[in-house]
C-alpha cells in the first residue's frame, strides 16, 4: 500500500519553547489517522506544519499529486465581517479553479440556504459545516480536519461525524482527524498518533488507547466508550 | 472655482484605489499599522526636496521599505510588531519633520493644492490601475487568507508572496494619496470608507462596493469644497468621509 503522507523526525520550535520533537508517523491512502492527546500538545500545530504554516525541521513527504481540503480549529473571527458563506465557498472554489464542485459541496452539508448569510450570523454547527464544504471543494483526496465539531451541540456533531465519515468512504479519502472524542477515535481510526508533553505514540488503536496509555497521557483516568455499530 | 479635472480625476481613481485596499486593511484588524506605515512617507518627502527629486519618488521608496519592513515583522510574534511599527514609524515622523520645514512640511502632512506634472500622473494613474485589478483579482485569494492561513496555503495560494503584494499595493496607495490628503491624513481616507462600509455591507462584494464609493465621494466632495473655501484637500476629504462614519455609527445593526 503506498503512503499518502511520510513524516520522519519532525520539530517544531516556537522561540525557546520546542512544541513537537522527533515525531514520527505515516498514513496509507485512503486509511484515516486520529490525532489525539492533552491541550497544548501540538496537535494543531503538526497540522499546520503538514500545510506548510510553519517552520519546521526533520521530513514531510506528501505523495505527489495531494489535494488537501483543510478544516481549521474553530476559528476565531470577528462576527460582524460583512463575509457570507457563499463568499468563502466562492474563493475557495475561484482559488482552486472548480466551480462546478461548489453547489454540490453545499448540498452535501446541508447548508443551502443558510450560506446567503453572514458567517457571523451562522451557529457554531453551520459554521463547521460551511468549512466541511469548503473543504470538499477544489476535489481533494486527503482531508486534514481539526477538531471538526469543537463547539457543535451533540446531534449535530453525530450528523458531521456521518457526513465526514460518508465522504470519505465515498471518494475514498485520506483522513487526518484531531479529535478529542475517544470513541469516536477508537470507532473510525485506522491508526492514533498520541501526541503528549513531547512524546509520541504511533500505532493501531488498539495499542495505543490503552487505560494506562491514556491515564499517563492526560494526567487522569478518561473513560470512553465503544459504541456496538 | 473648481478643481483642476486631471488632478480630480487622479484623486478619484487613487480614491477608489484607497477604498478596496482599506477593505482588507481593516478586516485584517491592521488598521493602527497601516496608519503609521503611511508616516514614514515624510522623511521619504524629505530626502527627495533635499536632492531636488519628486516628492512622490522620495515617498514612494520609502513606502515601499516601510511595507517591506512590516511583511518582516508580521511573519515574526505580534505583540513585538506592533510595538516595532509604533516606534520606527513615529521616528520617521519625526525625523522626516525635522527635514522639512514651513509650507513645505504643511503641505507634506496634510495635503497640498498644486497641480500635478506629467510624470506623477502617468505614475498615479498606471499605480492606481495597478492596485485595483490587484485587489479585484486576488480578492478570493486574501479572503481565504484572512479566514485561515491554511486554507489559503492548502488551496494553492502562495500567503507569503499575497501578503507581500497586499503590503506593497498599500503602500502605493498611500504615496497616491499623498498630494491630496498628506502623510497624516491619507492612512484615514484608506480606513474610514472601509470601515463605514463594513458597518452596513451585507457580503463582501458589498463591502467592497461601498467602502469604493464612500471614499470616491468624499474626494471629491472634499475636493470641490476645499476649492470653494480655500482650504487643504485632506481635511475636507476626511472630514467628509468621517461625517459618513457616524452616519452609518448612528444606523441600527441586523
Amino acid at each position: 500500500m503506498t503512503n499518502a503522507l511520510e513524516v520522519e523526525g519532525l520539530s517544531v520550535s516556537f522561540g525557546e519553547a520546542k512544541v513537537l520533537d522527533g515525531v514520527s508517523f505515516a498514513v496509507a491512502e485512503g486509511s484515516s489517522l486520529a490525532v489525539i492527546g492533552p491541550n497544548g500538545s501540538g496537535k494543531t500545530v503538526l497540522f499546520k506544519a503538514l500545510a506548510g504554516s510553519v517552520p519546521f525541521r526533520g521530513r514531510i513527504r506528501w505523495r505527489p499529486g495531494v489535494r488537501i481540503g483543510y478544516v481549521p480549529q474553530r476559528l476565531d473571527l470577528e462576527r460582524d465581517l460583512p463575509v457570507t458563506g457563499w463568499d468563502l465557498l466562492r474563493a475557495k472554489a475561484q482559488v482552486t479553479g472548480s466551480f462546478a464542485d461548489v453547489s454540490a459541496a453545499v448540498e452535501r452539508v446541508g447548508l443551502a440556504e443558510a450560506a446567503g448569510r453572514r458567517i457571523g450570523a451562522l451557529s457554531a454547527g453551520q459554521f463547521q459545516r460551511l468549512l466541511v464544504a469548503m473543504a470538499l471543494i477544489g476535489n481533494p483526496n486527503v482531508l486534514l480536519l481539526d477538531e471538526p465539531t469543537a463547539g457543535v451541540d451533540e446531534p449535530g456533531e453525530e450528523t458531521l461525524n456521518e457526513l465526514i465519515r460518508r465522504v470519505q468512504q465515498e471518494r475514498r479519502l485520506t483522513v487526518l482527524l484531531i479529535s478529542h472524542d475517544l470513541s469516536v477515535v477508537y470507532r473510525y481510526a485506522d491508526d492514533v498518533l498520541c501526541l503528549a508533553r513531547q512524546r509520541m505514540w504511533f500505532g493501531p488503536p488498539a495499542e495505543i488507547l490503552t487505560p494506562e496509555r491514556l491515564r499517563e497521557v492526560y494526567g487522569a483516568p478518561v473513560g470512553y466508550h465503544v459504541h456496538e455499530s | 472655482m473648481n478643481p483642476d479635472p486631471v488632478s480630480l480625476l487622479l484623486s478619484l481613481a487613487m480614491a477608489a484605489a484607497a477604498g478596496l485596499v482599506g477593505c482588507f486593511v481593516v478586516m485584517r484588524r491592521m488598521a493602527l499599522a497601516g496608519d503609521a506605515l503611511s508616516h514614514v512617507a515624510l522623511p521619504g518627502i524629505g530626502v527627495a526636496l533635499a536632492l531636488r527629486i519628486h516628492p512622490l519618488f522620495g515617498a514612494a521608496a520609502m513606502l515601499f521599505f516601510g511595507a517591506l519592513l512590516v511583511w518582516t515583522l508580521e511573519r515574526r510574534t505580534r505583540i513585538a510588531t506592533e510595538t516595532v511599527i509604533g516606534v520606527v514609524f513615529s521616528a520617521a515622523l519625526a525625523a522626516g519633520s525635522l527635514m522639512s520645514s514651513g509650507e513645505e512640511l504643511i503641505e507634506a502632512l496634510f495635503g497640498g493644492r498644486g497641480t500635478p506634472g506629467t510624470a506623477e500622473i502617468i505614475f498615479g494613474a498606471a499605480a492606481a490601475g495597478a492596485v485595483v485589478l490587484f485587489v479585484l483579482k486576488r480578492k478570493s485569494s486574501l479572503v481565504l487568507a484572512l479566514v485561515s492561513p491554511e486554507i489559503a496555503r492548502t488551496s494553492g495560494v502562495a500567503v507569503e508572496r499575497l501578503e507581500l503584494f497586499f503590503l506593497e499595493s498599500f503602500a502605493l496607495t498611500v504615496a497616491l494619496g499623498l498630494r491630496y490628503l498628506g502623510v497624516l491624513l491619507m492612512g484615514s481616507l484608506i480606513i474610514i470608507p472601509a470601515a463605514t462600509a463594513k458597518r452596513f455591507a451585507g457580503s463582501l462584494g458589498g463591502m467592497l462596493g461601498w467602502s469604493v464609493a464612500i471614499a470616491v465621494v468624499s474626494t471629491g466632495a472634499g475636493s470641490y469644497a476645499a476649492a470653494l473655501l480655500h482650504r487643504p484637500t485632506g481635511p475636507l476629504i476626511v472630514s467628509v468621509a468621517a461625517a459618513f462614519f457616524l452616519a452609518a455609527a448612528f444606523r441600527r445593526r441586523d
